[in-house]
């Protein structure tokens, strides 16, 4: 494919794009390869260090933490969408004592930072009401809150995308309000939104590394626990380096899911006049 | 209230250290994305994938194990001993830019097509196509979103106070050293965050008003 930002390159253009691509590529090794020099330096890929993968007790401990950083994922994004439905169908609601509640508390969780969230519920909470909320539903809980008012203002952009003509021909022929929504409305919208929804997932995967704050015994915390293990040699460094592999292969898993959704449902426009996916600009930044 | 007024130091402290670990990060990201997003469209096949590879990377990577490597592997490699503060702001700033850079790209591909066409009908370089006719309509058309992603990182800044920098995110823990109620105090905490992203929605508005491109 050719960009239409510059001319198809000519010999000499040739030349000097190979000659910045080798002075980039030279440049990139070079840190890369201070990196590694430091690495090698400090000692940090001594057998020694790297000795902890091979004990079988080690290799339970971290399955035991991917199994909490997965569990807490998969409850919080199941949740999540729930509560984006819910949300969603509030604000979309004609009575104004309905949406307007759920604009409130769509725009209040949306605006307060995840973290403070979850030490809301997991320090206020606990020593205000003396109700314990165990680490895990802590996360869990703050996750919801957050993506759910996110996913909710994902559903509404996907349901108000579709053209109007939708809705009114369902009036039209007498169907009740519930019945154009979840008859007409919804399987097209969510058809539409899947490849966002998908991506929105990928960040409630992300941000459970957030429960390591709060010592919920994810990944996270156990590459800080055996990094402090002295008689491990404390390979703080070597732990988190395979902690990285596991959490951005998981993310690559679900996104690339969500890429290839996406081709397939832009090769394949059926499904009545649902648009292939296309975010809402405000949801463009969602980190 | 008794809450917030006896402990008007720590919040001062506190929200003194979020907003300048925002403004080195905002300002560090918004650069370094725009040249990432430069890599990413320019006529150099290997800038391209570097800038691919970085973006689809780090964009899969939790923020908090960026800041947990600056926070705990970095001292082992024993290069140069920087602050929290500053190696914060590198882990913001390496992490925020690929959202910028996909932002600002997404804005390059707004552009109508005919305004590169015609600046290289006049014989411009890929350079001076990009820094005088598409940069300054593509930064135009995404405000919004940039604002948003700006937004997100003084939100995300919080979660270096779990690497112990000084920040609104850790004020907590001193209240409840001090004996206070840490519920009503996280609330004030809350509450402050929701202030702090008016002036930013403001500015949005405010630019979008002045530099939308009428098309």
């Amino acid at each position: 494919m050719t960009s239409v930002l510059y001319d198809v390159p000519g010999p000499k253009a040739r030349v000097r794009n190979l000659l910045i691509g080798g002075v980039g590529t030279l440049l990139v090794l070079a840190v890369l390869g201070f990196v590694v020099y430091r690495l090698i330096v400090t000692g940090q890929f001594e057998p020694r260090l790297w000795e902890w993968i091979t004990y079988v007790n080690i290799q339970y401990l971290l399955l035991d933490a991917l199994w909490n950083t997965v569990s807490a994922f998969l409850v919080a994004a199941v949740l999540s969408l729930l509560l984006g439905a819910l949300l969603a169908a509030g604000r979309l609601s004609d009575h104004s004592w309905v949406s307007r509640p759920a604009v409130v508390l769509i725009e209040l969780f949306r605006a307060i930072p995840l973290l403070v969230l979850i030490f809301i519920l997991f320090f206020g909470v606990s020593r205000a009401f003396g109700i314990d909320i165990p680490a895990f539903w802590a996360v869990v809980i703050g996750l919801t809150l957050y993506n759910g008012s996110v996913l909710a203002e994902v559903f509404r952009a996907g349901i108000n995308a579709l053209p109007k003509g939708q809705s009114e021909a369902a009036y039209a022929l007498g169907m009740r309000k519930t019945q154009v929504m979840t008859n007409v409305l919804l399987p097209q919208a969510l058809r539409a939104m899947l490849p966002t929804i998908l991506s929105q997932l990928v960040v409630v995967l992300k941000d459970t590394a957030l429960g390591y704050i709060i010592l919920y015994p994810e990944l996270l915390y156990q590459a800080r626990f055996l990094g402090s293990q002295g008689q491990l040699g404390s390979p703080i460094l070597q732990v988190a380096m395979v902690v990285a592999v596991i959490y951005i292969g998981l993310c690559l898993i679900l996104s690339g899911g969500s890429k290839l959704l996406e081709k397939r449902m832009s090769r394949t426009p059926k499904g009545g006049g649902a648009k292939p996916a296309e975010a809402p600009e405000e949801l463009a930044g969602v980190l | 209230m008794n809450v917030l007024l006896d402990n008007l130091d720590l919040y001062g402290r506190g929200f003194l250290g979020t907003i300048q670990l925002f403004l080195v990060a905002a300002i560090g990201s918004l650069l370094f994305g725009t040249i990432l997003a430069g890599m990413r469209v320019s006529p150099v096949p290997v800038l391209r994938a570097f800038g691919t590879l970085y973006v689809n990377t780090i964009r899969n990577t939790p923020l908090t194990l960026v800041l947990f490597f600056f926070a705990f592997a970095y001292p082992r490699l024993e290069i140069a001993d920087i602050s929290f503060f500053w190696r914060a702001c590198i882990g913001l700033i390496l992490y925020t830019s690929a959202f910028v850079c996909e932002v600002v790209r997404s804005g390059i591909n707004t552009v109508p097509v005919g305004q590169a066409e015609a600046s290289r009908a006049l014989g411009f370089t890929f350079g001076q196509t990009m820094s005088q006719v598409v940069f300054p309509q593509a930064v135009r058309s995404v405000v919004p979103p940039l604002t948003n992603v700006q937004i997100a990182l003084l939100k995300n800044t919080t979660i270096a106070a779990g690497f112990s920098v000084v920040e609104a995110g850790g004020i907590y823990a001193a209240l409840s050293e001090r004996g206070y109620n840490v519920l009503v105090g996280l609330l004030w905490v809350a509450l402050f965050f929701v202030i702090l992203v008016v002036p930013l929605t403001l500015l949005q508005r405010n630019l979008d008003r002045k530099w939308s491109t009428a098309r």
